[in-house]
């Protein structure tokens, strides 16, 4: 009996995937049964691609079954290197070309406001995530793959590391719990991502364990950018441990929270009021303030409702978040218009900054603003909002000149 | 049977002759000059029509053989139901138990709804169809299995063929929701009411014999009378003329698509850049997801500018209705009515106004609404380099789609096509258009996710948003872009076989479709 591998997604609302079914044969060589509705345009190009990887591989005899829904090359290489991996034992791999324009590092402070989930086996998705400009994208192993389909969502994402251009948006991975998410750096840690997101975390322990294994890989496949980390908790063990998870690492910048899990552990229902999470979410953005990171507030599940997404993001904006997850493209727009500097806070930040340039230009040791006397912090927040009005387009980049 | 072949202004190769008539070849959007007069249908004395005004027959059957109904005739039925009309149908039926054959069909447009006629197709009862050819029956046609060539028009076209003779419409068939004894109707009322029936204009004008159909009888007169009794042979009573539901289509409620939503969005911004959005505008309200959406974002722009349309032309639509009735929009030039918030403000809103081919887009007329557009939003399968665009083909060679108004349109002041950069793998910029349906010189904007190509030729476009902050890239580097991302196709075959010529405006040919090839 040959062993048989699959992989990818069929049926008729699959668009940019496909599915692969391969079998190992004694003789007869490569044989291939295409059906795409490109085919005309693709055949050829499909046929290649598939010749080449089973030969990367060493197979000189299989049968190949593709079922095509407009899958570009990245993808039908991850389906189809998912597929070889389950018929024969290898450490290869088949990397794709890595897009010269994919190696882009992150600050530790950048703005953080959206961060856009993208499901890790769902292709279609990803293709045009980044034109949205979402602050982040995350390729997703956790919640949102199958456990049946953990695997070949590792080729998948790792393929759209190397050959998605996501247009300047951080490039993130949220990895499986551990031990799981520790392959899982395995396939994300050698493309130059920017940032993991460790879910449903409640240990420094957990963190340092993450950090270690980036910090291995990176040195093993010669990858010198930062590799920030991104706890996300999800329990009340995890909210009791939030300042020890957010200072656990030099490279943790933010410290985001999961209000469906962590509800679900409370016992309490989710309510939109959010009483029930008020404690976690505070405690939470006073760990991260404590540690000097971002903290980062949770995702909104409606995706139609943008009135009531807005309204969530105020009050997560008052109660001193960052940013917030997304699922839809749609609601990137409104995280950021609710998280820009309001035109008062913007007037307000103007003057302390103008107070500030004054003190300098005439030296003197004291910024005061009116009779009030101004502590650097202030005006290093004033700043900050200055430059979060500059990025959300409230403001002029060049306001000193303008205003001048 | 050896074909000659000359090169036209677009340098595409056409036969000098399609289905045993001469071709003119496209000589550029207006190279080519026609002379002469309109064609007139035969006279007709009204002692030959009862003098009570009652025209009426028991049914169609009756009605078609009292219309002369013969083999190689040419039937003409609309599409004011788009994919719930239920008479052409029935009209082949009906022809094939009389045992009449070759008949050329000449709709105005066909829908899915259209399928069952394949089997007329095949057995010879149609010969060719001369009018757009959705789905299926594009499918049918591309394999090389319809025995003479399709003929696509445009709306315009169609209009421009009709008065000028070209096509020599037999039998008319209209279904009117609302009709007299007499032949006065109109698609305001009526259980299947649909708006308008400006399509059948044409029809009603130059057709030999006109039967006007209906499921709403009201006693004579009918009023308004879209189609005037005077032009109108016979009337039928039946009991379903269409489907009004279906009028609604896919391609009518506004995209949920966040890809689609930025495009749509991106085109808006260009618009206001470009200087374009500014009191007492106009624009082309077209149908599909993305150009509905673009009329949304219009309305923002201008309930910001405190500005006001003077006039929206094209399809009107329960967004468009809702700008005007809020005052945004002055005036809708309805030339099709989309779904049934349409119908009720056609009915209800004076200055919702029914438009017809004739008064929006006939090129062989005084002049048409078309031109005097600001600014209008089409759709494309295919763009080139060159600006070239193809509505009616898709890459793989098949013939699917109509013309639509598309060509017609692209004569407003300026001209944009937002389109994504690739689907399904397929890239929309190519080097060369599959089927050229307008040509690139009246193409003057391409509005991708991922950027903006303006025509060179519109230096004026380039310098107003120069500065903008857009994404204004040129047409090469988005072709490259989308081909980075999807790959180069490979170039497809065709069999030589032309199983469809595109008409341009005026009549000429501007391009043909082959048969595909089928392995």
């Amino acid at each position: 009996m040959n062993k048989t591998g699959t992989a990818g997604n069929q049926g008729a609302d699959i668009r940019s995937d496909c599915h692969v079914t391969l079998e190992l044969t004694s003789s007869g060589g490569i044989q291939i049964d295409l059906t795409s509705k490109i085919g005309v345009l693709f055949g050829e190009s499909i046929n290649t691609l598939t010749h080449d990887i089973l030969a990367h591989f060493g197979i000189e005899n299989a049968h190949i079954t593709i079922a095509d829904r407009g899958a570009l090359d990245f993808v039908l290489a991850a389906r189809i290197e998912a597929a070889v991996h389950q018929v024969i034992e290898t450490d290869k791999e088949f990397w794709p070309e890595l897009l010269p324009q994919n190696q882009y590092t992150t600050a530790k402070d950048r703005y953080r406001r959206s961060r856009l989930y993208l499901p890790g086996n769902t292709p279609k998705l990803a293709l045009n995530a980044g034109i949205h400009t979402p602050d982040g994208i995350i390729l997703d192993l956790e919640d949102s793959v199958a456990p049946d389909k953990k695997e070949e969502a590792r080729y998948l994402v790792r393929n759209a590391l190397r050959q998605v251009d996501f247009y300047g948006a951080e490039r993130m991975v949220r990895i499986n719990q551990l031990p799981m998410g520790l392959r899982d750096l395995e396939f994300v840690v050698p493309h130059y991502p920017n940032l993991i997101l460790l879910p449903k975390c409640e240990s420094a322990e957990q963190v340092e364990q993450v950090d270690t294994r980036i910090k291995e890989l990176a040195v093993q496949y010669g990858i010198d950018q930062p590799i920030y980390i991104m706890p996300i908790i999800e329990s009340a063990l995890g909210v009791v441990k939030a300042y020890e998870i957010a200072s656990a690492a030099e490279s943790v910048v933010s410290l985001a929270i999961g209000l469906e899990d962590y509800t679900a552990d409370l016992g309490a229902p989710r309510t939109n009021e959010g009483r029930e999470t008020f404690y976690a979410r505070s405690t939470l953005v006073n760990a991260a303030r404590a540690a000097g990171i971002q903290p980062i507030d949770s995702v909104f599940s409606d995706v139609s409702d943008m009135e009531a997404l807005r309204a969530v993001v105020l009050e997560s904006k008052s109660l001193g978040f960052d940013g917030m997850g997304c699922i839809h493209p749609r609601q990137i727009k409104v995280i950021h218009e609710a998280f820009a500097p309001t035109p008062s806070e913007i007037e307000k930040a103007q003057e302390i900054v103008h107070a500030f340039d004054e003190a300098t230009r005439l030296g003197l040791g004291v910024v005061s603003l009116g009779s009030k006397m101004i502590d650097p912090p202030v005006v290093k927040r004033a700043q900050r909002t200055i430059d979060l009005a500059i990025c959300s387009g409230k403001l002029s980049a060049d306001w000193k000149e303008v205003n001048a | 049977m050896t074909k000659e072949f000359v090169k036209n202004a677009v340098g595409r190769m056409i036969p000098t002759e399609i289905n045993g008539q001469a071709v003119i070849p496209f000589q550029g959007p207006h190279g080519y000059k026609t002379s002469g007069r309109k064609y007139g249908p035969p006279l007709r004395t009204c002692a030959d029509y009862p003098a009570d005004g009652d025209k009426r027959v028991p049914d169609l059957k009756a009605a078609l053989i009292k219309a002369g109904l013969k083999d190689g005739m040419t039937i003409s039925t609309h599409h004011h139901f788009r994919n719930g009309d239920l008479i052409a149908n029935q009209i082949f039926n009906i022809a094939a138990e009389l045992g009449v054959k070759d008949l050329i069909w000449f709709p105005s447009a066909s829908f899915p709804c259209h399928e069952p006629l394949i089997k007329y197709l095949e057995d010879g009862t149609i010969h060719h169809i001369e009018g757009s050819m959705n789905g299926v029956l594009g499918r049918f046609a591309s394999e090389g299995k319809m025995r003479g060539a399709g003929v696509l028009r445009s709306h315009g076209g169609r209009y421009q063929a009709v008065q000028d003779g070209e096509v020599v419409i037999d039998i008319a068939v209209i279904a009117a929701p609302t009709a007299d004894p007499f032949g006065n109707a109109n698609g305001l009322t009526g259980p299947s009411a649909c708006g308008l029936l400006g399509f059948a204009l044409a029809d009603s004008e130059y057709a030999h014999n006109v039967i006007v159909v209906t499921d709403n009888l009201v006693p004579f007169p009918c009023i308004p009378w879209q189609i005037q009794g005077n032009n109108v042979d016979i009337v039928v009573e039946m009991e379903q003329i269409g489907i009004p539901e279906k009028i609604v289509s896919g391609t009518t409620q506004i995209t949920k698509s966040p890809d689609r939503l930025f495009i749509a969005e991106l085109t808006a911004k260009f618009c206001d850049a470009a200087g374009i959005i500014k009191d007492g505008f106009s624009f082309q309200a077209g149908a599909g997801g993305t150009a509905l959406s673009i009329g949304n974002y219009f309305g923002e722009i201008m309930r910001e500018k405190g500005i006001k349309a003077r006039f929206a032309r094209g399809g009107s639509n329960q967004y468009l209705v809702k700008m005007m009735e809020e005052g945004l929009v002055e005036t809708i030039l309805d030339g099709q009515t989309f779904d049934l918030e349409g119908v009720r403000s056609m009915r209800e809103n004076f200055n919702h106004v029914n438009t017809s081919p004739f008064t929006s887009y006939n090129y062989h007329g005084k002049g048409n609404f078309a031109s005097i557009l600001d600014v209008v939003i089409l759709g494309a399968t295919e763009v080139d380099v060159n600006f070239n665009g193809n509505v009616v083909t898709h890459s793989d060679g098949l013939l699917l789609h109509g013309i639509g108004g598309w060509q017609n349109c692209l004569f407003g002041k300026t001209v944009i096509l937002p389109i994504p950069l690739f689907r399904d793998r397929i890239p929309v910029i190519r080097d060369e258009v599959t089927t050229i349906c307008g040509p690139g010189e009246l193409i003057d904007v391409i509005v991708t996710e991922r950027g903006i190509a303006i025509n060179p030729l519109r230096t004026d476009l380039i310098e107003a948003t120069k500065d903008s902050g857009l994404p204004i890239k040129t047409i090469q580097e988005l072709k490259e872009e989308g081909e980075r991302i999807c790959g180069v196709p490979q170039t497809i075959e065709f069999e030589d076989k032309i199983i469809a010529a595109i008409k341009w405006v005026d009549g000429t040919v501007i391009d043909v479709v082959r048969q595909v090839k089928t392995n």
